[in-house]
């Protein structure tokens, strides 16, 4: 399916606790690098579960367990000698509501850059206008740069936390249901930034619209009750599926 | 209870009344007492608050004169007492939130330590004053720096005596704070590569700044009021100068209160320094109360 592509995310029998309850089953899949890869589903079925696996923000969670390999760039993410910080910094995140911190736009911009090196205000400036105008936002708020992010529309807050990510420059982007508090507009803008994104980003995305996974996405993979029932191209997987489930479910016969 | 009570039938109407009727009594009876006990401080003793009263050492076996000495022996104990206490509280609140896994046995523990301080009568931590922090620190001090400053009562281990017991206070306080800020933000923090310390110092706790201020001025305010905790360690009815060593003995507002109400050879006599003692005492809550008010309401404009 995916064999010509570089992989940049691999999973060979990835299982996942929360205590004594199992939410994901041994989930094996290859992601491609610089491509974007839409995960669907009921809800509860386990896809932002294994978004988070990925850069380990289940972590924050007491009492939570893996089993398996999930594996980035060619090294395991939850072995013993792996930096999470590290880690992070090369796997942004998006996430389903907009959080923008209570600082201005520029300190949004500029936190992650910061936290373990001083650069100089030129560099910060430059970063900043080339992550706004990355995230299409640019020409919205470059004359309150300096003004609570509190103060944007949601739309444009969801795009903010979209640059604060690329900010870092990481090469992975996870997106957990970006769009689910944004308006239709506001959703064509993101969906735009991530068809745009994809020439420089591994993209994952959660989405809980079929219509997204199909429009944005090179890959789609479906998940179940905690189970990746299928993984294809995108259009394979929408025109036709190989498991009467994910038929069932894009057909919407349930879920 | 007005739109339903047509259809109900009447027994039940009348004791949806009478009941009512008592928490709206209750109520006002409340607000009475308050308002009736700072009337009657204000109306009797707001004549002796007067320059002099904040400036002068008491007279004439504390017939005459001001209280000076006990105002600034508050304000210094209330001061240290801050610094040697919020910065712990805060500390251990910051652990029990951000660090400690909740159901952990030592989480638990603190928690139950800390629940049952809040409960003990202050005049055990006089108590545990004397002997924790004058026999046993004191004391100790003492023999291993050749001083013999530390092994008797002082501005300072009322200080800690204090802190001691405004410590849950402060905890909860801040506790709930950080709590309040949205797990969301951290996340955002933490997926951008901040360590969990980063985290806390960069979005958590500027984010709980105000309820940290306001909980802390409240167990100032909680402190300042306390008496029964520094009887036995440090407190003196009567003292000829400010203190200018945290080592010095020092005089309080309550205590000097309960000097002149009790102690005196001639208690009608000073009845009226009573009064005026008493609404300083009260004015002095009062302000830190309004300020806790204020930079809450400050901070959540912003």
């Amino acid at each position: 399916m995916a064999k010509d592509l570089p992989l940049k995310i691999e999973t060979h029998d990835f299982s996942f606790f929360y205590g004594a309850k199992q939410a994901l089953h041994n989930i094996t899949i290859g992601i491609p690098e610089r491509r974007v890869t839409a995960f669907i589903g009921p809800s509860g079925c386990g896809k932002s579960t294994f978004l988070r696996s990925i850069n380990r923000m289940n972590d924050l969670i007491d009492g939570t367990r893996v089993d398996g390999h999930m594996v980035v760039d060619g090294a395991d993410v939850y072995s013993k000698d792996v930096d999470v910080v590290t880690l992070r910094r090369r796997i942004g995140m998006v996430f389903q509501k907009s959080i923008p911190f209570p600082k201005s736009i520029y300190e949004n911009i500029t936190y992650g850059l910061t936290l373990n090196e001083r650069r100089s205000k030129s560099d910060l400036d430059s970063i900043v206008e080339s992550c706004l105008r990355r995230a299409a936002l640019w020409d919205e708020v470059k004359d309150r740069l300096h003004n609570s992010a509190l103060g944007l529309s949601g739309g444009q807050q969801q795009r903010l936390c979209i640059a604060r990510a690329v900010a870092i420059n990481p090469d992975i982007l996870l997106m957990d249901e970006p769009c689910s508090a944004l308006d239709p507009i506001s959703t064509g803008k993101v969906e735009e930034l991530i068809t745009e994104l994809k020439d420089t980003y591994t993209i994952v995305l959660v989405t809980h619209n079929m219509q997204q996974a199909a429009r944005v996405s090179d890959f789609t993979g479906f998940f179940l009750m905690g189970s990746l029932i299928e993984f294809d191209r995108t259009r394979t997987l929408f025109t036709s599926p190989s498991k009467k489930e994910t038929e069932d479910y894009i057909t919407g016969r349930f879920g | 209870m007005q739109t339903s009570s047509s259809s109900m039938p009447l027994p039940k109407r009348l004791i949806g009344f009478f009941a009512v009727m008592i928490a709206l009594t209750a109520a006002v009876a409340v607000l009475g007492v308050i308002l009736g006990m700072v009337g009657s401080f204000v109306s009797n003793g707001g004549g002796g608050v007067t320059w002099t009263f904040l400036t002068e050492f008491p007279r004439n076996n504390n017939t005459e004169g001001g209280i000076w000495p006990a105002l600034a022996g508050t304000t210094l104990l209330v001061l240290l007492m801050t610094i040697l206490g919020v910065p712990v509280g805060t500390a251990t609140a910051i652990y029990l939130t951000e660090f400690a896994k909740q159901d952990s046995w030592f989480a638990r523990s603190v928690r139950f330590a800390v629940n049952t301080l809040a409960g003990v009568p202050s005049i055990v931590f006089g108590l545990f004053g004397v002997g924790f922090f004058i026999q046993f620190m004191g004391n100790g001090l003492d023999s291993w720096l050749g001083t013999s400053s530390f092994g008797d009562g002082s501005l300072l281990w009322s200080a800690a005596t204090l802190a001691v017991l405004t410590l849950p206070v402060v905890i909860v306080a801040v506790e709930e704070a950080l709590r309040a800020v949205p797990r969301d933000l951290r996340e955002a923090s933490l997926a951008l590569g901040a360590t969990r310390w980063q985290t806390i110092t960069k979005v958590v706790i500027p984010n709980a700044v105000t309820g940290i201020l306001t909980g802390s001025i409240l167990a100032v305010g909680r402190g300042a009021g306390e008496v029964a905790a520094i009887l036995f360690v440090g407190v003196t009815y009567s003292s000829e100068s400010i203190p200018t060593a945290v080592t010095e003995k020092f005089m309080h507002l309550g205590y000097h209160l309960f000097v002149l109400s009790t102690q005196s050879p001639d208690v009608d006599l000073t009845l009226p320094l009573q009064y005026a003692t008493t609404l300083v005492l009260l004015g002095l809550t009062f302000l830190l109360n309004l300020t806790a008010i204020l930079i809450r309401s400050r901070l959540r404009k912003r």
